[in-house]
């Protein structure tokens, strides 16, 4: 019998089978979005492949704040600082090296690259690969802004480290307005000015426009793929329990010997990371004027929302916490298809009613038949107000914010868990009675299946 | 040194509103340990809802107004926005009173969007700027009037003739006040060059005035400008925040909330109605921060939209302002919101416009660095 470093050696897989087990996720992410944006763009019209797209990258800000305010429980609310920072970043390089390459400011890449119909030219070219290395470099800034931010705030807690993120979120929002000027259009300015002076052109208060279109389905969801594959790994690795250990109690942590300060900055450096890629594509979208005083803290709230919607701390769950904040505002401006969908909010709501009542009389009512009575319900409350904004004319897109407002509110007073708690969608736990949390963090019912 | 005295004087003005409102973070801090998110946008209603009184009052136009209008706005946006406050205590942070910070952390967001996006609402504020309406005289205090009298035309156009002579000195302005006898007051600046001029010759005005036998008044400008809306927002900050220094210090009611701040299960054992001084605090200090907006929309008349960016920031500095005093202490306060005020301009005065936040949240930085507790504050220590 080897000692217990020797036989824990023993049991790693060696290195062919290692390998695999550790990529395949990544190789089927690439596959998935191949075939999302081959396939299934051309089948969506325009305005839905917009939304899907939107979806995605807000998918990956979620789980990226998942990281920080969920599995450690710090609460940071300055991240669209973060996005801003590597969009920026992103679209310099992109913007200014697209025309030292090619000499023009336009899209240079493959069909994986547009949103536009796929044309069957090659999948990938030249510009994809300045358009990759200007996401990376983007999260990777925004990486280090997360630890210059970090390192001093995580000292703090709670009230005071999100007083202090929000107000770096302005600060960052201020400085970018405020010490650059504007882009440069002619090519030979550009040429003539050294690589190392142009980060000054970056658009000032008015944006940056006149970027290329290069952010599409296949990129939006590759990096999608990658960044809930680090997310879940995180969770389920000894950083992930550590985080989780932060989260629960910093106090107690410490005492175990974790270093609470080196894994607060960590998350947080992940984090920025991830919304700095989403940044990068956020600017490359078709229709984004890139904006710094767009990425500020009204972003921020939205991706908090989503986070808190979905539990702080279950990344499926800030998916699809995503997936509705996206989605309502377009809801929101057609109240009729809103209302709509009254039969399918009725028929859910009658099937799920039935059920409880008969369940009822068996004498045990499963609670995810009095979750899916509740949607139900819902669904068919809004379908009725929808029914009276379409018909008198109201704008209800205007009250999004307020909606989000009340949502948060309620939530935190009724269900302060939100959606999934700490659960993942596919955790087992989830799905059976009783182990409850009552707590936003994860609580004594750890026990029970969080992994 | 008259641009110290000037950033002087703003910066005291500034920031006693900025002490205003941080008495509202601190005394809610101090009683409940947490961050009331929402109290900037108390202090935003109280200036939205100053300017829709003095609109519902038909106080627009600046000729019309009594001198009381103001005090009765004020006493207004005072109630409304306590009424707000006890509200938002009540619904929104009663029943969380129990609940982990995080959670009571998100709710405040959550209240403070709402109060944000609910007045921006068009049967409500709308999203429209406004301009507030003068309620105070915009008047300068310590201009110098250097002489009075009955106006004629000068033999050029564009001149006028007065009944005194007078000095002009470089680098002074002078104005001249015209008051016809149909009503209506103007005034134009002297455009003159330096020098004597005696009575009854030529001072080139612009714009040029035409008003033939109109009274005037001659006023040399003060170098360092005391408005009358400065001194009366500085006095009526200072007379609040007396008021509430005495409230806390040398009444019982004081007495039991400093009392619940500092250990609240005991107050309520000492029979001490934990609830309603919870409450109470609550009222005051929205009603404060109602009294901050009321004379922020008197000296800034630009009211932009309530979920606007300018409105957090500020609130943001008010935050400020109140740690750096020392969260939890009404002194401290007061303090703090005076060093900001003081730190924003003169950093603006010397360093530059644009990065004005920067510099007081460059402060906070280093404060919570340094000395978290604050200037005032106390350290607490982390029981385990």
């Amino acid at each position: 019998m080897g000692s217990l470093g020797e036989r824990a050696r023993a049991l790693r897989p060696s290195g062919g089978a290692a390998l695999v087990w550790g990529l395949w996720p990544v190789v089927a992410a690439v596959l998935l979005a191949v075939v999302m944006q081959v396939w299934v763009r051309p089948m969506l019209g325009d305005f839905h492949a917009k939304i899907l797209l939107d979806i995605v990258v807000n998918v990956v800000l979620a789980v990226s704040l998942t990281i920080v305010n969920g599995f450690t429980g710090q609460f940071s609310i300055g991240h669209a600082a973060f996005m801003a920072v590597g969009g920026y970043t992103a679209a310099g390089i992109v913007y200014y090296g697209s025309y030292k390459v090619f000499g023009d400011p336009l899209v240079h890449g493959g069909t994986l690259s547009t949103m536009v119909a796929a044309r069957g030219f090659p999948l990938l070219a030249g510009g994809d690969v300045l358009f990759a290395a200007s996401l990376v470099a983007g999260g990777l800034v925004a990486a280090v802004c997360g630890y210059i931010v970090g390192l001093p705030s995580l000292r703090l807690k709670g009230d005071y480290l999100a007083i202090v993120t929000l107000g770096f979120g302005e600060i960052v929002r201020v400085l970018i307005q405020s010490q650059t000027t504007d882009v440069l259009y002619e090519a030979d300015e550009i040429a003539a000015t050294a690589v190392w002076k142009l980060p000054r052109y970056l658009g000032g208060a008015l944006g940056f426009s006149g970027l290329p279109f290069y952010t599409s389905l296949f990129w939006a969801f590759l990096v999608a793929g990658i960044t809930l594959i680090v997310a879940y790994r995180l969770k389920v690795s000894s950083y992930g329990r550590a985080f989780l250990s932060v989260r629960e109690d910093e106090v107690a942590a410490e005492a175990m010997g974790v270093n609470t300060t080196r894994y607060k900055v960590w998350a947080f450096v992940i984090a920025a990371f991830f919304a700095g890629v989403a940044g990068g594509l956020f600017a490359h979208t078709s229709g984004v004027q890139l904006n710094a005083g767009e990425l500020a803290f009204q972003k921020s709230f939205d991706i908090i929302i989503m986070v808190v919607l979905g539990g702080l701390g279950s990344f499926s769950g800030a998916m699809i916490a995503a997936a509705i904040v996206t989605v309502l505002p377009e809801l929101l401006r057609k109240p009729g298809d809103l209302a709509a969908m009254w039969p399918y909010a009725l028929a859910i709501a009658g099937v799920a009613g039935v059920a409880w009542l008969i369940s009822h009389r068996r004498g045990r009512v499963l609670p995810f038949v009095k979750g899916l009575t509740l949607v139900g319900v819902v669904a068919l409350g809004i379908a009725g107000i929808a029914a009276v904004a379409a018909v008198r004319g109201w704008d209800l897109g205007k009250y999004r914010m307020v909606i989000f407002a009340l949502a948060l509110i309620l939530m935190m007073i009724l269900r302060p868990q939100g959606l999934l708690g700490v659960r993942e969608i596919w955790d087992k736990a989830l799905w059976r009675r009783g182990g409850r949390e009552r707590r936003v963090k994860g609580g004594a019912a750890a026990g029970k299946g969080a992994p | 040194m008259e641009l110290f005295l000037q950033t002087l004087v703003t910066g005291i003005a500034v920031g006693s509103l900025y002490a205003l409102i941080a008495l509202g973070y601190t005394m809610v801090y101090g009683i409940l340990k947490f961050i009331n998110f929402a109290h900037s946008d108390v202090f935003v209603l109280g200036a939205w809802i100053s300017y829709e009184v003095s609109r519902a009052a038909g106080w627009v136009d600046p000729r019309g107004i009594p001198w009381w209008a103001g005090g009765l706005v004020l006493i207004g946006a005072m109630l409304s926005c306590g009424l707000v406050g006890f509200v938002v205590e009540r619904l929104a942070y009663r029943p969380l009173r129990r609940a982990p910070r995080l959670n009571v952390l998100i709710t405040a967001i959550g209240v403070s969007l709402l109060l944000q996006n609910v007045g921006q609402l068009p049967f409500v504020f709308g999203t429209r700027p406004q301009g507030m309406p003068q309620l105070l005289e915009d008047r300068v205090l310590n201009d110098t009037v250097l002489g009075t009298g009955t106006l004629t035309q000068g033999a050029v156009e564009g001149t006028v003739r007065l009944e005194s002579g007078f000095t002009v000195e470089e680098d002074r302005r002078y104005s001249i006040v015209l008051e016809p006898s149909g009503g209506g007051a103007r005034s134009t600046s002297v455009v003159s060059e330096p020098g004597r001029y005696e009575a009854g010759s030529d001072v080139a005005v612009l714009p040029p005035v035409e008003d033939n036998g109109a009274g005037y008044r001659l006023i040399r400008a003060a170098v360092v400008q005391l408005r009358l809306v400065d001194v009366v927002g500085v006095g009526t900050a200072f007379v609040l925040m007396l008021l509430l220094d005495w409230l806390v210090y040398h009444t019982k009611l004081g007495r039991a909330m400093r009392a619940v701040s500092f250990h609240p299960a005991n107050a309520s054992l000492m029979g001490i109605p934990v609830d309603r001084v919870i409450s109470f605090t609550f009222v005051l200090g929205a009603m404060l921060a109602a009294a901050a907006g009321f004379l922020w929309s008197q000296k800034y008349s630009g009211l932009t939209q309530p979920a606007a960016a300018g409105w957090v920031l500020l609130g943001l500095k008010a935050f400020v302002a109140a740690v750096v005093g020392g969260i939890g202490n009404i002194r401290g306060a007061m303090l703090g919101g005076l060093l900001i005020g003081l730190l924003e301009f003169f950093g603006m005065t010397y360093l530059g416009t644009e990065l004005r936040d920067v510099y007081v949240f460059a402060l906070l930085i280093v404060v919570l660095l340094v000395r978290p507790s604050g200037i005032l504050g106390r350290a607490t220590v982390e029981k385990v």
